[in-house]
């Protein structure tokens, strides 16, 4: 089995950015635009739900060793 | 709305009850283990695949309750419930730095419960008691609310009184008790199936009878500022409710995986990256729970005045569907209150066996022993929770659950940081535990249970955050004295090894804990490496 270099711990960095987009909510906590009748404050967030999983799963794959 | 049965609905709502509890008991056969021993009947002898994982997992951590209480939040507040979204999707980087580690440890050395970590990481006793006793007193309340959550959709069908929830119940009893864990793993599958089938048709055809999702937030924009007592909101546009919004997501989001049914679920997978290939693909159900939320303002578009916002989900569903498909969706709510309180009682009674009886009452009992009492506890759980439920108002469950989720964030030192580092001194993360109880119950009596949100130097913040905080703060300044002074330090029986994957453990090709894996959870301290 060949040794395979430990990759770095740094693509743990990719968990951060959901925590930054949603827990400062001055970001996002406006009406405006709308989207398909969805006030931005709530369109922003359920954005999220697919960029946060596409992160992780970037991580998953980056650190399966 | 006034509520009356419809025997359609109550046919289908029947049969398909049916059906889940004939899969329970069957569940007893499905990837056959030996069930007298305690990793088999409380962890499905840790075999669940990544798909397994994921409907356990998913049914575990989005209950019947949230799907009452997250739209009701809404329906009654506005904004503020919403906070749910951003709550599930932060859950999931922490889970996938966490949990991973957790189960490697978990399964080189055979712990069950968070209890059996924290007793073998720091050699404590009271720290592990602490532990258990928190999970304990966390999970009750919230096994009676899966309860309410039925109670709220047999209500809706015209159907009150206590036997039919006693009956659904003892039925979740006995298959819990013959099958354990594969029970609730085998149920959630026809759960979410359910669930998903039905807010996926309510999402779409509602607003098509509203006028579309711009006219419902339009109507609930003008409807929540008129609310009583308090009103309402569609966007949080004050600092007050803007810090509320993301700490009450933040320590919900810390606090979820420090609960003993979430580690149940993650423990009962078969490796460390099946844990981590699920906090990738969950976040399909928070889509689905932000879906549900919204339900909260169909119902204030659709002008429906609910007799509680309990009722405000099953009183949409009552106005826009017909009667079969109301069957399928409060069936879909009702076997989504079992799942969970399955597990729940699971992790419970493992916690009680393991972190209790062994600890306490018989630390020399069998592997057999120790999965009969495991057994015997959940039913205790079970009726405890119906007892509570039954004689107490449906409030008293509520309150304790918002308390036990103050509760569990202040296991997160010894559990979650454990798992990292173990500077913290045990004896001081006693003190700061102590100090954190009493602080976070302190502010819920204070606010007078009516809400988890609490205003100190000016910031308006999740109760359980400032109970942390009190928390960390104690530990570390005495962790700080007792190293100056030198005062000696306890036992550690991990090594650092254990939390590092072995090539064979990785991936789908991980083996099971064997029987010398599982003894190897043993009573004594080694002695202390020097460090």
């Amino acid at each position: 089995m060949d040794e395979r270099r430990r990759p770095s711990r740094w693509w743990y960095a990719l968990l951060i950015p959901p925590f930054l987009g949603l827990l400062y909510p001055p970001l996002y906590a406006s009406h405006d635009p709308e989207l398909f009748g969805f006030p931005f404050f709530y369109w922003y967030q359920f954005a999220w739900v697919p960029v946060a999983a596409l992160l992780t799963w970037v991580v998953y794959r980056a650190l399966r060793r | 709305m006034p509520h009356k049965t419809d025997a359609v609905a109550l046919v289908v709502f029947c049969l398909l009850f049916g059906f889940v509890t004939i899969m329970g008991f069957v569940a007893a056969r499905w990837r056959r283990g030996d069930l007298s021993k305690l990793h088999e009947w409380g962890l499905g002898g840790r075999r669940f695949g990544t798909v397994v994982t994921w409907f356990l997992l998913g049914g575990d951590l989005y209950t019947a309750y949230t799907f009452i209480a997250v739209p009701a939040l809404v329906f009654g507040v506005g904004a503020q419930g919403f906070f749910a979204l951003p709550y599930t999707i932060l859950v999931y980087p922490l889970a996938f730095m966490v949990l991973p580690r957790m189960w490697v440890v978990a399964h080189r050395r055979g712990y069950v419960t968070p209890a059996d970590f924290v007793r073998a990481r720091f050699g404590s006793r009271p720290m592990a008691t602490a532990v258990a006793i928190t999970g304990l007193l966390a999970t009750m309340p919230y096994i009676a609310l899966q309860l309410v959550g039925i109670q709220v959709v047999l209500g809706a069908m015209g159907i009150s009184g206590d036997w039919p929830l006693i009956l659904a119940f003892v039925i979740l009893a006995a298959y819990t008790y013959q099958s354990g864990l594969r029970a609730p793993a085998l149920i959630a599958i026809v759960k979410d199936l359910l669930i998903y089938i039905t807010v996926i048709v309510a999402v779409i055809y509602i607003p098509s009878k509203l006028g579309g999702y711009g006219a419902i937030f339009d109507a609930a924009g003008k409807a929540l500022p008129e609310k009583q007592p308090k009103p309402g909101a569609l966007i949080p546009d004050t600092g007050d409710a803007q810090w509320a919004y993301a700490t009450l997501a933040l320590g919900s989001a810390m606090a979820l995986f420090l609960y003993p049914h979430a580690l149940t679920g993650a423990l009962s997978s078969k490796s460390a990256n099946t844990v981590r290939r699920n906090a990738a693909i969950l976040p399909a159900y928070s889509l689905l729970l932000g879906l549900m939320a919204l339900l909260g303002y169909m119902t204030i578009a659709a002008a429906i005045k609910p007799a509680s916002p309990n009722d405000a989900v099953p009183d949409l569903f009552l106005k826009f569907f017909p009667p079969w498909f109301q069957g399928v969706a409060f069936a879909a709510i009702a076997i989504g209150a079992l799942v969970p309180a399955a597990v729940m009682s699971i992790a419970a009674a493992n916690l009680f066996t393991r972190n209790v009886f062994r600890e306490f009452i018989r630390p020399d009992c069998t592997p057999e022993r120790e999965s009969q009492v495991a057994k015997l506890a959940s039913l205790f759980v079970k009726v405890g929770a119906l007892v509570f439920v039954i004689a107490l108002p449906t409030e008293y469950a509520i309150d304790l659950q918002l308390l036990g989720g103050v509760w569990i964030l202040q296991t997160l030192p010894a559990v979650a940081l454990g798992l990292y580092t173990r500077w913290l001194d045990a004896r001081a993360m006693l003190l700061g535990w102590i100090a954190g109880m009493a602080v976070g119950t302190y502010m819920a009596i204070d606010l007078d249970f009516k809400g988890s949100v609490f205003k100190l130097f000016g910031i308006n913040a999740y109760s359980a955050l400032w109970a942390l905080g009190t928390n960390l703060i104690v530990a570390i300044v005495l962790t700080a004295i007792l190293r100056a002074v030198g005062a000696g330090d306890s036992a550690d029986e991990t090594a650092d090894d254990d939390y590092e994957e072995r090539e064979d453990a990785v991936g789908a090709d991980a083996l099971p804990a064997t029987p010398e894996q599982e003894q190897r959870f043993t009573r004594e301290p080694q002695p202390t490496r020097p460090r």
